[in-house]
């Protein structure tokens, strides 16, 4: 540095262009972040001739990215599968990775000043800015999946604009629970899962019982990750289960990090959500998927048709809400065809849950929580805390 | 896989498998910070680096002796990067070390770039074909109770240990490592001997990252094994922590690392085993022991004695000599 330079910079005008420069840099980065989130936060609309007085505008919140290999990924199959059906009646746009939070409200808002006329939220976090929404903008039809207030509160507790959906996981847990059973040969098997909460509680109780129906002495033993998505504890969560002695696992979670451990040991694996067969051959089983897209379908159409309600629809194996992910090829010939048969028997029911009443139904305390030939209803359903008999693990977490 | 696996060694054995990304980061950011830079983008670094592993890893063919190397130089360029972003802005423009790096971990971070360029490559929807697998180091793990806690490990758990000698010697045994502190602790004083803070700074800050990269290579290529978005589920804010845990040295940094590893996959180990212990309570052990280090440094006298760089943080300008 030359001496002039030295001069120059010395004293106030340093510290004074120090600060012009980190103003700068900062206004700079800040504008570098700003255009990144907006790329990150795509939006995409299809459909682009069809004519304006005709298709209706729909558009999906979405909490993850499309291409999630799981959740979003299956309700935006669902998006897909409805403009198919729907043709030019269909005009459908996403938002995809949308927190939950203020920022929903933000997202909903230039949606339907966008000019949507119906709203698919996909997350429970997105709930209340979508009851504020329905109330804010009467003509706007609001849909929230997973929600539960219209079956533990009643319609009355909601908009009537506002409906809310979801499906009987359990069942096809159910099912993937006597997959693990008939696999299991030390008759405990592991479960991982997020959080201690009805929803994940009742499909580890259908998971336990479907074990149970081909391997009476099967045991479950639940370890809580207490996350969503943490890859390193869903591994050491299922590495933990087979250290303890566990010989199938089932895990809970998106990501397919189970699998590996599953693998490493040679053990059979149930995921969650998405199909990992191809992945995974040497270990995999199955798992319970969901199909949204005749929902979506049939939901949009009778919009259209001017019989919106209050559904408050519940996908069941019947109407193939829920399916089966393909059978890994370790699972016997035996086995296979017991499931299906099951699964065919459920879906000649047309509803869900026809196992929880097969028999008295105790908890883990030997209390009989489910009598023999007990419906469960939604609510009973939505409300559910307590594990049944056989699970270790407590559902408080 | 026995039920009579000695729990002793379970633990021990996971504290190190679960430590090993926090010895790469926590050591990496050590030497940035012994050069008086902190670099809060530990957390984006090790994004910017377990995505681009990954992408080596889905795409390249051929041996696992060919790929892995050349998937942790591609970690080690990534994170590179982004700390010379954060160098150059802090160094020569002398922006807020503190904003330069919370920015570096928004950009590199789960909602940021690392997330765009997996979407962009395709990534996560396929375990990785070469991974790093547990290797039997010199058949030593036939060891009673040492050997398979310490020598059923990876390849990284080694190279970390051969990492923390390496800079144990390099800052307490060389010129250079001696050059470096003296950076760290008074910039006026090392420049007046001749020393170029600058080059220094650069030079570590930039190494830093490159372990950062490594740390989140341990991710992809090992513990995940997979491209997800934000897998290292903060991993780098605990690494930062590390380095005030250890005092800014290798060698306690190793064995912070190492606590944490067991704290985290501890409640697990208990849980499956059907120890009734409030999990919550067990989980949140690493962080209260961080605010109690965290209290303890915060005494500008103690923390001085415990070995925080007298300049960390502050940006150098020759010209207030």
């Amino acid at each position: 540095m030359s001496n002039e330079e030295i001069m120059v910079s010395r004293g106030s005008t340093s510290s004074r262009r120090t600060v012009r420069k980190a103003g700068i840099a900062t206004i700079a980065l800040v504008a570098v972040l700003g255009l990144f989130t907006a790329a990150c936060s795509s939006s995409k609309s299809s459909d682009d001739t069809a004519k304006p007085s005709g298709p209706t505008k729909a558009a999906w919140i979405y909490v993850g990215p499309i291409n999630d290999g799981g959740w979003t990924q299956a309700h935006n199959r669902g998006r897909e599968d409805a403009a198919k059906a729907l043709g030019a009646n269909l005009e459908s746009t996403y938002k995809e990775n949308v927190p939950e939070g203020p920022a929903t409200a933000q997202v909903i808002d230039d949606l339907v000043k966008d000019g949507n006329t119906v709203i698919f939220a996909t997350s429970y976090g997105f709930k209340d800015a979508m009851q504020a929404a329905a109330k804010k903008y009467p003509e706007v039809k609001f849909v929230q999946a997973t929600g539960d207030d219209i079956t533990i509160n009643g319609a009355s507790s909601v908009s009537s604009n506002y409906d809310e959906y979801w499906g009987a996981g359990e069942d096809t847990q159910y099912l993937a629970g006597m997959a693990a059973g008939a696999a299991t040969k030390n008759n405990v098997i592991g479960v991982e899962a997020p959080f201690p909460i009805p929803e994940i509680i009742r499909q580890i109780n259908g998971f336990a019982l479907g074990a149970q129906s081909v391997n009476p002495a099967a045991t479950v033993k639940v370890v809580w990750t207490k996350s969503w998505f943490d890859p390193a504890a869903e591994r050491q969560a299922a590495e933990s289960l087979v250290a303890s002695g566990v010989d199938v696992i089932f895990s809970h979670q998106d990501s397919p990090t189970a699998g590996e451990v599953a693998k490493a040991n040679n053990i059979p694996w149930v995921g969650y959500d998405s199909d990992q067969s191809a992945a995974y051959p040497t270990v995999w089983l199955t798992t319970a998927v969901y199909n949204w897209g005749p929902y979506y379908t049939e939901k949009l159409n009778s919009i259209r048709d001017g019989k919106w309600s209050q559904e408050n629809y519940y996908g069941t194996i019947g109407d193939e809400f829920t399916t089966m992910a393909p059978f890994g090829a370790i699972v016997s010939a035996e086995s296979k065809s017991a499931i299906q048969a099951e699964q065919a028997k459920a879906a000649s029911t047309k509803s869900f849950g026809w196992y929880w009443g097969l028999s008295d139904r105790e908890d883990q305390d030997g209390k009989v929580q489910i009598k023999k030939g007990q419906t469960l209803t939604l609510k009973d359903l939505y409300t559910m805390s307590y594990f049944v008999k056989g699970i270790d693990g407590s559902p408080k977490g | 896989m026995s039920v009579n696996s000695n729990l002793f060694v379970i633990i021990f054995a996971s504290a190190i498998f679960y430590g090993t990304p926090l010895v790469f980061a926590a050591v990496g950011e050590l030497l940035a910070e012994r050069s008086g830079v902190i670099n809060l983008g530990v957390e984006g670094m090790m994004l910017l680096g377990a995505v681009s592993a990954a992408m080596v890893a889905a795409n390249l063919d051929g041996p696992a002796a060919v790929v892995l190397p050349i998937a942790l130089l591609a970690a080690m360029v990534a994170a590179g990067l982004g700390a010379a972003i954060h160098a150059f802005l802090v160094i020569t423009l002398r922006v807020n070390q503190i904003i330069s790096g919370l920015a570096l971990t928004i950009f590199g971070g789960a909602a940021g770039l690392s997330s765009y360029l997996a979407n962009v490559w395709g990534l996560g929807k396929q375990p990785a074909m070469n991974q790093f697998g547990r290797m039997d180091l010199f058949g030593l793990k036939k060891f009673p109770v040492l050997g398979p806690i310490l020598f059923d490990q990876t390849l990284l758990t080694y190279l970390s240990w051969v990492l923390v000698v390496l800079v144990m010697v390099y800052l307490f045994r060389t010129r250079m490592g001696l050059h470096l502190r003296s950076v760290g602790e008074s910039p006026q004083t090392a420049d007046s001997v001749g020393i170029s803070v600058t080059r220094y700074r650069y030079g570590h800050v930039i190494a830093g990252g490159m372990l950062a990269g490594v740390a989140g290579a341990c991710f992809s290529l090992t513990i995940v094994p997979t491209w997800a978005n934000g897998l290292t589920s903060g991993e780098g804010w605990i690494a930062l922590a590390l380095v005030i845990f250890g005092f800014w040295r290798p060698d306690l940094t190793l064995v912070g690392a190492y606590l944490f590893g067991a704290l985290s996959s501890l409640s697990f180990t208990l849980q499956a085993r059907g120890i009734d212990v409030p999990t919550a309570l067990l989980d949140a052990l690493p962080y209260v022991a961080t605010i109690v280090v965290l209290v303890i440094v915060s005494n500008s006298r103690i923390s001085k004695r415990l070995g925080s760089p007298a300049a960390l943080g502050r940006p150098y300008e020759r010209e207030e000599r």
